[in-house]
């Protein structure tokens, strides 16, 4: 193999390679504030390489001539879409979290930093991978790194976290894995432009194995998309884990899930006639993923849970988009996810703070918070408002496109049901609005946030109102790197 | 004189207060008041500066100061607002209440900066709604106007045990997102199979030919303006969020938000779907009955001053389906009217309870009683707005209800009957409550009550003189409203 062609691989290894240097670093420095400061470079050098590759891609699809790994990882405007979006939201992760790493996890802070670059690079592959086995190991890889990760905290309920993770998630890889080796078994390729064709060509005869196979792959993709019925790791991962792993599961492990479904469903098992076979199962699975997770949200009284259900609620509003197998389905579901992202960063970050401040995670202690700390409550608000769907927020227009193209396909059934549920959303994120501004605090004093974190918090909400007045430019983004897919 | 982007200015300049509100230390109230009272009178400036120049430039072009741009192209949403005759009045309705909310608010100390920054946030939501000409731009002020009034309602409400302020705010929102997620539902096949969400392109398009059923898309977006005009039955939200209310958001809550429902019903549902509208209207005009009498009834056995005029918009409200219903341009002006006039007489009716409920700290009507020997003036204010509001000749509820009632006699002669009928209860609530209430003896616990004072008059004043210029000299309004009901009505005219 070219070593050459491996410097288009340049932003994932010098994320690998950052996630080294921290782990030696931890070794010979007393001062732990370090850490984060050189994770953070390095996630932003490799940022400023996406940024260049993507500009160059959305001006033209033929950009970046040379396939990187050819025939493993796609150079797209896609990909790189992606890319931009794990790698920012991991700086994210790690600027909201220096602090609630310097406190609470002493004596793993380096692995902790090193870990999730490990995790983030993994999903960066995973969503530009073009064929099934470097999907499945970037998959595992970035699993072994979460499970690790959801453990963290070493007390009863975060190892009850790691360890129900990583049953589930093998569990789940499993049935993925029978599923990859169907098809392969079917049609002799594991890259996902030689299987469309082939099973197109193998429908007619082979129509049961590959309704196993889709059925399987489905099952999969269900566990880690936290889909109905495979979601009930969820609640219990998101409130045993450490709140920055929370976090960083909500955000960047589920754009990395949705990036890599939408290759493998809308590339590899996109052609017509089997498309037709799993299209209604995920247009079904989505409504009851988005009833189950909302009216399960409406009873918790823990924040971390109530996100836990949240995130079940909008990854069934992301599978009514995943239903929709054409280039207008990718591009509303990749729109959607940034709108998320930049959405539950703001959420989690207020959330960090305001737990940590109030060392409770009790959402009725967050009665007056509006008073202690009015930015953190604003922001955390608008990140509600945002995941309510109302205007003028990203989350808005993110429901907009994908309910639109929803109804283009003729779903206006998922549809009512889509805008029924944020109606029932509204009760627990508009309740928590009203918790923090109606209700009066016991204690008056300011809660604190750190530079960082603040930094974080004002950047994502900055971004998520700005996503909700001028969506243009990135909705015309997504819409062309969805075009341009090779 | 219309300015330069006359409408972007008059649409975000409460906006732009709030953020300067924001700014403010947050103990000096005067500053906080004074700010948002000079914001709120410029923007009425601003929207009384439209009519003379609407007048110069009327009938050249379907909308008034257009200002188009392409905001979303990628989705074929639009930046595009204008003003005809329909949407004129309501727009200076809109700046005159939001002006008088802020004096009427004129004692609110408890987080004041807020306050009035959602005032002011709620203000822009509003006009939003009157100048859209896009659909998503409409519904995003339309939802826009949501977190507010919520607030509002669930920080500055009644407290128990006197109110419910956090059950009632919620109430109103989930009511309201529900029928806005019917309307999005709709917006959405609409802009997805014509690549289009402009409304006046939309209405010269064939939107028979969508694929999905013209008369279900129709009733997807009526719900949500069923529910905030309000339409039995699915008015019930009303009474708790006007009876929970503070003051000043009932006056912007009667006097405006409602209209944003009959607004939307003449603007989209029957501007788009003119054969819809025109082979449901006797549904719509059914509606419109019981609505009608339903209310009137129940605001018969009402004790709560605030509770009471909420049941009697509900009535009142149904005289604008009414009209809408019968669809013709005699019975559009009429309803279009009535939305005009119902905002200021029930804009007054609530500054007056208001004041009562400030000074006698109670709004139950068995309880009050001779007020009109201590207040003379408030008692007057409210006698005069429910005189108005039974419809006494010489105020503008009579002219809004005889045009109502006239243009639909023909079509729908027995819904024409019930609404008449709701007059006569009407004239029975408001006359056995003013009786009540204003006049009898002076029990000896109210002896100590104070007549309002300056600042409160304010408002009183100007809304009574709205009602009698508008009662003595409606064409002032219908001239003007005509011009925007002609062209919808010419549009069902062709159907038939």
């Amino acid at each position: 193999m070219d070593l050459l062609a491996l410097r288009e691989l340049l932003p994932e290894l010098i994320l690998i390679a950052t996630g080294l240097v921290v782990i030696l670093l931890d070794l010979v420095t007393n001062d732990k504030r370090v850490l984060p400061i050189v994770s953070a470079v390095g996630v932003l050098l490799s940022i400023i390489f996406t940024v260049t590759g993507l500009s160059a891609l959305l001006r033209s699809p033929f950009a970046v001539e040379v396939y990187s790994v050819p025939g493993a990882v796609s150079a797209d405007a896609l990909a790189y879409m992606f890319r931009l979006l794990l790698s920012a939201s991991t700086l994210a992760v790690i600027g909201a979290s220096s602090d609630y790493v310097q406190r609470r996890l002493i004596g793993a802070r380096g692995e902790f930093y090193a870990l999730l670059l490990f995790a983030a690079a993994a999903m960066m592959i995973l969503t530009a991978a073009t064929e099934l086995i470097t999907a499945y190991i970037a998959l595992e890889t970035s699993g072994i790194a979460l499970y690790a990760l959801s453990g963290f905290l070493r007390d009863r309920r975060s190892s009850e976290a790691g360890i129900k993770f990583l049953v589930l998630g093998g569990v789940s890889s499993a049935f993925l894995l029978y599923g990859m080796v169907i098809l392969f078994g079917l049609t002799g390729t594991t890259s996902y432009a030689g299987i469309a064709p082939a099973l197109h060509a193998a429908f007619r005869e082979n129509a049961l194995p590959i309704s196993l196979a889709v059925v399987l792959i489905v099952t999969g993709f269900g566990f880690k998309l936290a889909a109905f019925p495979f979601q009930m790791w969820v609640p219990d991962v998101y409130e045993g884990a450490p709140t920055p792993v929370t976090m960083f599961l909500s955000v960047v492990s589920k754009a990395a899930g949705f990036g890599v479904a939408l290759r493998i469903f809308h590339l590899a098992l996109g052609a017509p006639t089997v498309a037709l076979e799993w299209t209604y199962i995920f247009a079904a699975l989505a409504a009851l993923t988005m009833t189950l997770g909302n009216l399960a949200a409406l009873r918790q009284h823990n924040i971390k849970r109530l996100m836990g259900y949240s995130s079940v609620a909008q990854a069934g509003y992301l599978m009514a988009g995943l239903a929709v197998p054409n280039d207008a389905g990718t591009a509303a579901v990749t729109f959607f996810l940034i709108s998320y992202a930049v959405t539950n960063l703001a959420a989690f970050a207020a959330i960090i703070a305001l737990t940590e401040g109030l060392a409770s995670e009790a959402i009725s202690d967050l009665a007056g918070a509006a008073q202690r700390s009015p930015f953190l409550a604003f922001c955390f608000a608008i990140a509600l408002l945002s995941l309510t769907g109302i205007p003028p927020t990203a989350g808005f227009f993110a429901k907009l496109t994908i309910f639109g193209v929803a109804v283009s396909q003729g779903l206006l059934w998922l549809v009512l049901v889509g805008v029924v549920n944020s109606v029932i959303s509204a009760y627990y994120y508009i309740g928590i609005v009203k918790t923090m501004y109606v209700g009066s605090a016991k204690d008056e004093r300011p809660i604190p946030a750190g530079l960082a974190l603040a930094t974080v918090l004002l950047t994502t909400t900055v971004l998520t109102v700005l996503l909700g007045i001028a969506p243009d430019a990135v909705v015309s983004a997504a819409s062309t790197a969805a075009a341009w897919l090779p | 004189m219309a300015l330069p982007f006359h409408l972007t200015l008059l649409l975000f300049l409460p906006t732009a207060g709030a953020l300067v509100l924001a700014m403010l230390p947050a103990r000096d109230h005067r500053l906080v008041k004074q700010v948002a009272l000079c914001i709120t009178g410029l923007d009425l400036l601003l929207a009384l500066m439209l009519w003379p120049a609407y007048q110069q430039v009327a009938g050249a072009s379907r909308f008034a100061f257009e200002e188009q741009f392409a905001w979303i192209p990628t989705l074929g949403v639009g930046y595009h607002l204008g003003v005809d005759g329909l949407s004129l009045p309501l727009v200076v309705l809109t700046g005159l209440l939001g002006f008088l909310a802020v004096l009427v608010s004129w004692h609110i100390e408890h987080r004041a900066k807020l306050y009035f920054s959602l005032l002011l946030i709620l203000q822009t939501g509003v006009l939003g709604v009157f100048l859209s000409l896009d659909f998503v731009l409409f519904f995003l002020f339309w939802e826009l106007e949501l977190l507010p009034m919520y607030l509002l309602i669930s920080i500055w409400g009644s407290p128990p045990p006197v109110g419910r302020r956090e059950y009632s705010a919620m109430k109103f929102l989930i009511y309201t997102l529900f029928g806005s997620a019917f309307m999005l539902t709709g917006l959405l096949i609409l802009g997805f199979t014509t690549g289009t969400f402009d409304l006046v392109k939309l209405s010269s398009l064939p939107l028979q030919a969508i694929g999905v059923p013209t008369t279900l898309v129709f009733w997807l977006i009526f719900i949500a303006f069923a529910v905030k005009l309000p339409v039995f039955p699915l008015h019930t939200w009303l009474p708790d969020a006007h009876t929970d209310a503070p003051t000043a958001v009932s006056v912007l809550l009667a006097g405006v938000l409602l209209k944003m429902g009959g607004y939307g019903i003449l603007r989209i549902c029957i501007t788009l779907f003119p054969d819809v509208a025109y082979v449901w209207a006797p549904t719509l005009a059914l509606l419109a009955g019981v609505s009608v009498l339903y209310g009137g009834l129940v605001t018969l056995r009402q004790r709560d001053l605030k509770r009471l005029i909420a049941y009697s918009s509900v009535s009142h409200m149904g005289y604008v389906l009414l009209g809408v219903a019968a669809l013709g341009e005699v019975s559009l002006t009429g309803a279009a009217l009535q939305m005009v006039t119902h905002g200021t007489i029930t804009g007054l009716l609530f500054a007056a309870v208001g004041l009562i409920y400030d000074k006698a700290h109670t709004r139950q009507i068995p309880e009050l009683q001779g007020l009109m020997h201590r207040m003379p003036f408030v008692g007057l204010a409210f006698l005069i707005a429910g005189l108005a509001s039974l419809g006494l000749p010489g105020m503008s509820g009579f002219v809004a209800e005889f045009l109502v009632f006239t243009g639909s006699f023909e079509e729908f002669p027995v819904y024409t009957v019930m609404g008449v009928l709701g007059i006569v209860l009407s004239a029975g609530y408001i006359l056995w409550t003013a009786e009540r209430s204003l006049f009898r003896a002076l029990p000896h616990r109210w002896e100590h009550l104070q007549d309002a004072v300056a600042v409160e008059r304010i408002p009183l004043v100007v809304l009574m003189a709205t009602i009698f210029v508008i009662g003595l000299w409606p064409r002032l309004v219908t001239d003007v409203l005509k011009l925007g009901i002609g062209p919808i009505a010419e549009a069902v005219k062709r159907l038939g």
